[in-house]
């Protein structure tokens, strides 16, 4: 019965959706905003990227809503995960593990160019696809790396904290400098520059490396944390299964 | 006729893949699976907002200098999905922790045990008699323990 409904609400739900798209034209001209901001961004904030330009210029306040649902969504997560990882990690850290010789050194390889690549992404975001938020996860990527090739390592979390903080400050007090100088809040400050090249679009970039540190720093704590967890609940499993197999050894004797 | 097919494909895929993301959040009992069926339905639903600013013959919106008077895609669905991305990666993270916490708590993942098991607890814990079941006596005889309850259902 209840699947029946679900069907039935499904297929209904998608008659809707389907009769809203069929309004739309597919592959034509964007809509006005959209064309309004194609022809006016590149002159009125100099960014080549006009995603980052809509991303940071136009919509910059949007972005910092979503940082700060990012910042939430970590911090519920470091919350739920906190009470149960703090039990097994007492006995976790006395040991580092190796996972073997391939896995730490391809990891301890991999790092520098993974670093360097985020930070690239981070850094061309006004000139380039990419910016803070691609570039970011790849940073977070590249800290998660050595703890899967050394689980049990643990990761500096009053540091991840104290970038995170202060790459969110920036971000903030970038738009509050808009606001001293006369501007509404987080309005690009500081001329445009020559298009295309690296210092050009005025705080565009800076917003841009703030973002990309926070989610860097976000993303790797999350992953530290969902890493830990799992890492030890193999241990604990492993180590029910072992009592379960003697228990039933005493019983079968 | 070929335009009205593409159409037809293209909001098909995304609303398709939203409708399965919903049926499957409505339908299946293992919460990972509802974790997973809530991860087609926000892929569904970028790619709703990615075709919506889609425009034939376009390239990405970004000025180089060869390429002066191309049409150019637009930009704000790009930039809003770009962010919707990030967030989902945050959104399902904060569900797969919950999701341990739940499977570390119950050991299991089923949907209906997890709820029962729940409520009893709540139950228990606030020292109100259970009132989940309308088959269980209202009072006065000896009432089963809620743990009984539980191993009964799960042998059928």
């Amino acid at each position: 019965m209840r699947n029946v409904s679900a069907l039935v609400f499904a297929s209904g739900l998608a008659f809707l959706l389907m009769v809203i798209a069929w309004q739309f034209t597919v592959g034509a001209a964007p809509m006005l905003v959209g064309e309004a901001i194609l022809q006016q961004a590149a002159s009125e904030l100099g960014s080549a990227n006009l995603v980052t330009s809509v991303v940071l210029g136009y919509r910059g306040i949007d972005t910092l809503g979503e940082i700060a649902i990012l910042f939430t969504a970590s911090t519920a997560t470091a919350l739920v995960l906190s009470s149960i990882s703090d039990k097994p990690s007492s006995k976790n850290n006395t040991e580092i593990r190796d996972k073997g010789t391939i896995l730490s050194s391809s990891a301890s390889l991999f790092f520098p160019l993974l670093i360097t690549l985020g930070l690239y992404i981070v850094m061309h975001g006004h000139l380039t696809p990419g910016g803070g938020f691609q570039g970011g996860v790849i940073l977070a990527a590249a800290f998660f790396l050595p703890l899967l090739a050394v689980p049990g390592r643990g990761v500096n979390h009053s540091g991840l904290a104290l970038v995170e903080g202060f790459s969110g400050a920036a971000f903030i007090v970038i738009g509050i400098i808009a606001l001293f100088q006369g501007n509404a809040f987080l309005q690009p400050l500081w001329g445009h520059g020559e298009m295309g090249s690296l210092l050009s679009a005025g705080s565009l970039p800076l917003l841009y490396a703030a973002v990309g540190l926070k989610v860097g720093a976000e993303l790797s704590g999350l992953l530290a944390q969902l890493g830990n967890i799992t890492e030890s609940e193999e241990d604990s499993q492993t180590e029910s299964t072992s009592t379960k197999q003697t228990t039933m050894q005493a019983e079968n004797k | 006729m070929t335009s009205d097919l593409i159409h037809w494909l293209l909001y098909g895929g995304a609303i398709g893949l939203i409708v399965i993301g919903i049926v499957g959040v409505v339908m299946l009992n293992n919460i990972f699976r509802i974790v997973l069926a809530l991860i087609i339905a926000e892929a569904g639903a970028n790619l709703l907002l990615v075709i919506a600013g889609y425009r034939f013959d376009a390239i990405a919106p970004i000025l180089t200098g060869t390429s002066t008077n191309q049409l150019m895609v637009d930009p704000v669905p790009q930039a809003m999905v770009l962010t919707s991305i990030v967030i989902g990666v945050g959104i399902q993270a904060l569900a797969l922790a919950l999701v341990l916490k739940i499977y570390q708590n119950y050991k299991t993942l089923d949907m209906r045990e997890i709820h029962q098991r729940l409520s009893t607890d709540i139950d228990n814990s606030c020292g109100v008699i259970s009132l989940l079941s309308s088959e269980q006596p209202a009072g006065e005889r000896p009432l089963p323990k809620p743990e009984a309850l539980i191993n009964k259902e799960g042998d059928e």
